[in-house]
């Protein structure tokens, strides 16, 4: 059809004083509403990415540490990630203890790593905060790295028998989960 | 003139589909549920905890001889309000088939708040053989898949009678006034003060049947308190901004002769 | 859409878009200052509801795509866990569900609207056309999504659905086995049904578009039937129908609410909420009420189409049913040729109002035969209706071709107007 575009539009073209506020009032508030109505709806899709409800209950797991000897180190999972669980000997524990913190790239002591009275059991997340891998480090077989604890192939990042970063490009130590000796050997992550 | 009545053809148009689509669904089934009152019936209803107690501890102790509730998790208790170390000590009184272990072995533990609810066999299977090859069925959406709903369970669990006379029931058929064609598998599950109450509540049959259709309703629709809450808010806003697009309309529209 | 004599934007940055994909010009001009009809009605609202309502299946679809499981064993969980979960999960199935029966019930005043005052005419029969294969499509895509949760209606009707495809002589079977990938439904018909599932409502987009292309190139009908014959039968669609629309789906959003917040499961069937069992069929199984009327014309053929007194049959009452709930379909895509009446609207047509209002309480009465069991007096009754259904279209129409007289119309929209407001 003939695009005849040009309209008559004289009708509503009451463009003085009141009534020309009040409109245009009324067209914000509608506007408002249309913003609100729609973010509200828009809410929901995306959080419902969220872990859902039965996710967040699994959010904690407890683990039985009297089988781990000393030396030795397990890999529990807690929320999908692998977590280090280690019973140190107590070379190890001094070595941690003995490092001068303000040597560190992420200045942390020993002692706020692990649960005071408890300096045996190292927790750990054992995802390296350079990229994401798993250091190794776990069985006694594994390369530990130049300073005995923990090695990430990836890139090659060095962390120490308490966790913390030593060399290479991770920025941060391998992060600690919030955790609680329920009893002296069973703890319980999440 | 002519507007309003298009509206009026829109507006039955859609009424009368909406009034039809469910009767004209409606399953044959003759049974006469009588309608009871419940706290969670209309637009504001809610449930009534003390009531939902009561039915959980009638489900625990009766029902959950046979019946499964599977789709619910003791952490779902909360609902019911009890509180963090209730539902731990609830969800501890079952144990859970869990491992392997680092044996290898399967072993049993004291379930936890995250665990679905026990079901009280391990396969359906096993439900029939214990139950003369009637599988009890699952009972948690039996509210909504029940045409009635706490009608049909109250009316199932108080509508057991002697048979008509001339009516042969089969071994292990009983005989229930509200059971689409009248034969039930499962034996009156209720009687009078099979159920300690904590509260002043009545323990009566009838008592059990309101509170056990209330707990099964909840369970088939847990979220229904938070639905009608938000449908309140959401008809609210909905029903201010339809009236200012009113608005908005009747002005823009305003001396167009259409 | 061609960039030819496009007027400068002001704002510097559209104007760079603009020059180069002239898309805030193609939106001034379509959707801007397109000129329409000034004299809509209430029932013109319902294309755009359609838009909104397909609009909202998509998105609230494509979210609980990401919590559902496609597979027998985990479907119906899948949806239990999103039902008690999954963070507004309960509201988005709800949504997703009532959803479906708001948009047919939106696009079925649509189509009513355009048998009512004849949009489906000369020159808009391409337009009516692409609006039914829509309408075709919905049913393809709202059957599977039915089937998706798992329930027992689901798996059976999803059974009796593809069986019709058995009708079919010769290679029906194969078909079916085909649909199937399997001999009976189960996961490999799940999964296909999830993936086309999600398919069409993109397909459905695509054909909408052209729906409003087609409707773009002839114009809306309008109550009159009329053409509008210059500028003062016309209003620009903005924001004149821009606002006039909005009003309607906020209204209609009212009522859909109320039903996804306080009756979720009125329109639903309770035995969906029982997991499904290929060992167990429901003692009455129905789809859902927007289906019903066609299922109702399925099962109204229950005898077999041959030479009377005699055993030879041409077409066997299965294969008849099949043929005839199809054939009902048809019959929307062929009506813009059927009629050849020169007057749009049946507001200038008495007769032809009345026949198309029985057609409707017709099409109410199969829907209720459809939902009842194909027992004693519903048969014979939806026998006669799907008998009315054909006349309707195959004799009434042609017949009032020839024999409705044609009435004078108004000379414009715009002498209509002023005289309906003086009288």
């Amino acid at each position: 059809m003939s695009a005849d575009t040009t309209v008559d539009n004289s009708a509503t073209d009451d463009n003085h004083g009141d009534g020309e506020t009040r409109r245009d009032f009324l067209y914000l508030t509608a506007a408002a509403f249309g913003a609100v109505g729609a973010a509200s709806f828009a809410w929901p899709l995306v959080d419902q990415m969220n872990p859902a409800a039965d996710t967040l209950a699994l959010s904690s797991t407890e683990v039985d540490l009297s089988p781990i000897e000393e030396g030795q180190a397990i890999t529990v999972v807690w929320r999908g990630k692998p977590v280090f669980i280690r019973h140190r000997t107590a070379k190890e524990i001094e070595e941690a203890q003995a490092v001068d913190v303000a040597d560190l790239r992420d200045p942390e002591t020993d002692g706020d790593r692990v649960h005071e009275g408890q300096e045996k059991w190292l927790v750990m997340v054992g995802i390296c905060t350079h990229l994401g891998c798993v250091p190794l480090g776990q069985k006694n077989t594994d390369v530990k790295g130049e300073y005995d604890g923990w090695f990430c192939p990836c890139h090659g990042s060095h962390y120490d028998s308490s966790g913390r970063i030593r060399k290479g490009p991770a920025p941060k130590n391998l992060g600690v989960p919030e955790y609680s000796f329920v009893t002296d050997t069973t703890i319980k992550i999440g | 003139m002519k507007r309003l009545s298009m509206i009026k053809i829109t507006l039955s148009f859609m009424v009368l589909v909406l009034a039809f689509a469910p009767q004209a669904q409606a399953s044959e089934g003759s049974h006469d549920l009588e309608e009871q009152h419940w706290s969670f019936s209309g637009p504001f209803g809610t449930f009534d905890r003390g009531a939902l107690q009561r039915g959980f501890q009638v489900y625990t102790q009766v029902c959950a001889a046979c019946h499964s509730l599977k789709y619910l998790s003791y952490r779902n208790l909360s609902d019911l309000g009890y509180d963090e170390s209730q539902i731990k000590a609830i969800a501890a009184e079952n144990t859970a088939m869990d491992g392997p272990n680092d044996e290898g072995e399967m072993f049993e533990r004291p379930m936890r708040p995250s665990d679905a609810f026990k079901s009280p066999y391990s396969n359906d299977q096993e439900a029939r053989y214990a139950n003369n090859g009637a599988l009890p069925p699952d009972l948690s959406l039996i509210a909504k898949a029940r045409a009635g709903g706490a009608d049909y369970i109250y009316g199932i669990l108080t509508g057991y009678e002697e048979p008509p006379e001339g009516v042969v029931l089969g071994n292990g058929q009983h005989w229930n006034k509200v059971m689409p064609g009248n034969k039930i598998a499962m034996a009156a599950p209720l009687s009078d003060d099979i159920v300690g109450y904590s509260d002043e509540s009545p323990t009566t049959k009838e008592q059990y049947s309101r509170d056990v259709a209330q707990f099964l309703t909840w369970a088939a629709e847990p979220k229904m308190e938070i639905r009608k809450r938000t449908g309140i808010k959401v008809i609210l806003f909905l029903l201010v901004f339809a009236g200012i697009m009113y608005a908005v309309k009747r002005k823009i529209w305003v001396g167009v002769k259409h | 859409m061609s960039s030819g004599n496009r007027e400068k934007l002001n704002n510097p940055m559209m104007e760079w878009v603009d020059s180069r994909l002239p898309i805030f010009s193609l939106l001034q001009k379509e959707y801007g200052v397109f000129p329409t009809p000034k004299n809509f009605n209430y029932l013109w609202n319902f294309g755009a509801i359609a838009m909104v309502m397909l609009v909202m299946m998509i998105v609230t679809g494509i979210v609980l795509a990401m919590s559902y499981a496609t597979t027998t064993a985990e479907a119906f969980n899948s949806v239990e866990r999103i039902m008690r979960d999954v963070n507004h999960g309960w509201m988005l199935r709800y949504i997703h569900a009532n959803g479906s029966s708001f948009f047919f019930i939106a696009v079925y005043i649509h189509i009513f609207r355009g048998m009512y005052y004849g949009s489906y005419k000369q020159p808009r029969e391409l337009l009516w056309i692409l609006g039914v294969l829509i309408f075709l499509l919905m049913m393809a895509t709202a059957f599977m999504g039915y089937v998706l949760p798992w329930g027992q209606m689901s798996f059976w009707g999803a059974t009796v659905i593809t069986n019709l495809f058995s009708a079919i002589p010769l290679v029906g079977d194969s078909i079916v086995t085909l649909l199937w990938g399997g001999f009976s439904i189960d996961n490999p018909t799940l999964n296909r049904f999830f993936s086309l599932h999600y398919l069409f409502p993109f397909l459905i987009v695509a054909v909408v578009f052209l729906h409003v292309w087609a409707l773009h190139v002839t114009g809306s009908n309008n109550p009159l039937g009329i053409e509008p014959k210059g500028k003062q039968d016309t209003l620009p669609f903005h924001p004149y129908y821009t606002m006039k629309d909005s009003f309607g789906v906020v209204v209609f959003l009212v009522i859909f609410a109320g039903f996804t917040f306080f009756a979720p499961n009125y329109l639903g069937h309770p035995d969906n909420y029982i997991p499904a069992d290929p060992l167990v069929t429901p003692t009455h199984i129905v789809p859902e009420w927007y289906f019903l009327p066609f299922y109702a014309i399925l099962r109204a053929i229950t005898f077999d189409i041959g030479i009377p007194l005699t055993s030879i049959v041409f077409i066997p009452a299965k294969l008849g049913g099949v043929l005839m709930m199809f054939g009902s379909i048809a019959m929307l895509f062929i009506l813009p040729f059927l009629d050849k009446h020169p007057v749009r609207s049946a507001c200038f047509r008495p007769w032809y109002k009345m026949a198309l209002i029985i057609f409707v309480v017709d099409v109410f009465i199969l829907g209720i035969c459809g939902g009842k069991p194909a027992e004693g007096l519903w048969v014979p009754l939806a026998q006669f209706c799907t008998a009315y259904y054909f006349a309707f279209f195959l004799v009434i129409i042609p017949f009032l071709n020839k024999k409705e007289p044609v009435l004078a119309l108004p000379n414009s929209i715009n002498e209509a107007v002023l005289n309906k407001k003086v009288a």
